[in-house]
């Protein structure tokens, strides 16, 4: 190792996300990237171990060199891989993770949640508070891996005194690059919008959402936060803004539909992200805000914008 | 039909975004449109007269009113009656129940309109926010319930209560005469409801719930301070909301001698 300053380890750094998120913090970090995917595009002076999280040559990194903070981002959503891999990679992955920051004393912790933890449902209250119970997985259970990974940053945070946690739950992050559920569909070129229902929505550009997590990095910050975006608007404006034209399909034939399009592999959209578009999944990224005097850096309309590549 | 002030004020009650909407939904433009006609029904068709709108405080404030009449259009008179004959206008949000979210075109509708589900932390978040809040404390029993029930105040949630006293908020009582006779309903048809996913399925001698043109009174009464702990005990609580359904039921006993006929 050519320096001993404690190194940031991010997981999951080959993701799009991570990359981004990369560019912002090698200029001022010393960045070792954990990932099984290869680091392409990598800058000279971040150092890239290929290698799954779940493997003990994971743990590798930690014992070589100091590492002053994780920044977890390891985590994936595929609806098509199959639940066990799914659960075994996230869960599994968060926990060997954790359990390497416990083991060799690293002072910060960072885990990129999502506020989708929360789940939409029609009893939502508009703006959910980091206290709200994480429902996310009640009417879409394969999220079920996604809520047990943020209990697992929110009770490492309780149980670490020493290390000091942050769980951050953003919203929909967009960006060119971006290859989530959301950005995915609102680059669809005629997208299907429910009839008659046009929930409020809330996006945040990957740039913030990557700025968020460096501001995670400042000692002191530790707790659970949601983080939004530019602010929140229907649905159907931001299909206006990026000039698209939906397809109105009724909600009572969606369902059925779209569960055999995603079984034929026509649609790659499980008929449960139907609830997205149906009601409220909004969160309240105050706290988050006022503490530490967060702004997004990316207008309403230049995160929607984001959603294309430029 | 709708005049400049109204647009004006619409336009100037609450912070909006690029897109013209408020955090919640609420678009004005949009309310403005859908306010149009049911103006039109406050004014020629219900032909309301309300009473005693300047007791309204400015700043947050409870509203509490009976509720009746199959399809809750005594909400939107009220609401109507503070944006047309107020001075000055208010828009006033209310809190709709968590069935309607899952309704296709209304749940847009009601959000472009200002309305909000009624949970507790919505509620709170608008009363810290210094806006008018509308509650039927009755909730969707009393707006079903038969005909022969009617003007009778049916049990009270204890939740308005609760978050007046957590954000010492007033409560402006407000009594509704006239929206029990619109569409008086015989039976309630629980297989039809619960099939259809809605609370009640009522039938009135002419079928489908569509009113009648009753004449509306409303009477906006003194608002009430309570004092005390927002987590005491439920029987400290209902002792409090005791008072506001006594008053609420005074008023609407007045409001019944006092007037004419049903339609005039």
């Amino acid at each position: 190792m050519s320096s001993e300053r404690p190194a940031v380890v991010v997981t999951g750094i080959s993701g799009n996300l991570g990359r981004t998120l990369a560019k912002l913090l090698h200029r001022t970090e010393r960045v070792i990237g954990i990932d099984r995917r290869p680091f392409l595009g990598r800058p000279k002076d971040i150092e890239h171990v290929q290698v799954d999280l779940r493997k003990r040559k994971a743990e590798e990194v930690f014992k070589s060199t100091p590492v002053g903070a994780i920044i977890h981002l390891g985590i994936m959503h595929d609806p098509r891989m199959s639940a066990e891999d799914h659960h075994s990679f996230n869960v599994l992955g968060t926990t060997r993770v954790l359990e390497c920051a416990a083991k060799f004393g690293v002072k910060k912790v960072v885990l990129l949640s999502s506020a989708n933890v929360y789940g939409p449902s029609p009893d939502n209250s508009s703006f959910l508070a980091e206290d709200a119970p994480l429902m996310g997985a009640s009417r879409f259970p394969s999220v079920r891996d996604l809520v047990e990974v943020d209990m697992l940053g929110t009770s490492f945070f309780w149980r670490q005194s020493k290390t000091e946690t942050v769980v951050l739950r953003p919203v929909h992050i967009v960006g060119p690059t971006i290859k989530n559920a959301p950005s995915n569909y609102l680059r669809l070129a005629r997208p299907w919008m429910l009839a008659g229902f046009d929930p409020m929505i809330q996006l945040i550009h990957m740039e913030d959402a990557a700025r968020a997590m460096v501001e995670a990095l400042r000692p002191g910050r530790k707790g659970v936060y949601n983080v939004v975006g530019p602010g929140e608007v229907p649905l159907s404006t931001v299909f206006r803004e990026l000039g698209q034209r939906p397809r109105f399909v009724p909600h009572m034939l969606a369902r059925p539909v779209l569960s055999a399009l995603f079984r034929y592999r026509v649609a790659e959209f499980p008929p449960e992200e139907l609830d997205h578009i149906q009601f409220l999944c909004m969160v309240d990224g105050s706290r988050w805000a006022t503490e530490t005097g967060w702004a997004p850096g990316f207008s309403m309309r230049d995160t929607i914008r984001a959603v294309h590549d430029s | 039909m709708v005049d400049r002030d109204l647009e004006r004020s619409l336009n100037d009650m609450r912070p909006r975004n690029e897109y013209g909407v408020d955090p919640f939904g609420y678009d004005p433009d949009y309310a403005l449109s859908a306010m149009a006609p049911l103006v039109w029904l406050y004014k020629h068709y219900f032909r309301v007269e309300a009473k005693g709108l300047e007791q309204v405080p400015a700043g947050r404030v409870l509203l509490i009113a009976n509720h009746s009449g199959q399809i809750p259009l005594d909400g939107a008179m009220i609401g109507v009656s503070l944006l047309v004959d107020a001075k000055p206008p208010r828009a006033i949000r209310s809190m709709v129940d968590k069935w309607v979210p899952s309704l296709p075109f209304i749940s847009t509708v009601f959000a472009r309109m200002g309305q909000v589900v009624g949970t507790q932390e919505n509620c709170r978040r608008l009363l810290e926010s210094d806006e008018a809040i509308l509650v039927f404390p009755e909730g969707v029993k009393a707006i079903t319930k038969p005909f022969r029930e009617r003007y009778r105040l049916q049990r009270f949630g204890l939740g308005f209560m609760r978050l007046a006293l957590e954000t010492r908020s007033p409560i402006v009582p407000v009594s509704v005469v006239g929206a029990e006779e619109q569409a008086p309903a015989l039976v309630d048809v629980k297989p039809v409801a619960k099939a259809l996913g809605f609370p009640a399925f009522p039938l009135t001698p002419w079928g489908l719930p569509l009113p009648l043109p009753t004449k509306y009174h409303l009477t906006f009464g003194a608002p009430l301070v309570f004092e005390g702990r927002a987590d005491d005990d439920d029987s400290e609580l209902e002792k409090r909301v005791a008072v506001v359904k006594q008053t609420l039921e005074t008023m609407l006993d007045a409001g019944l001698r006092e007037r004419k006929g049903v339609f005039f």
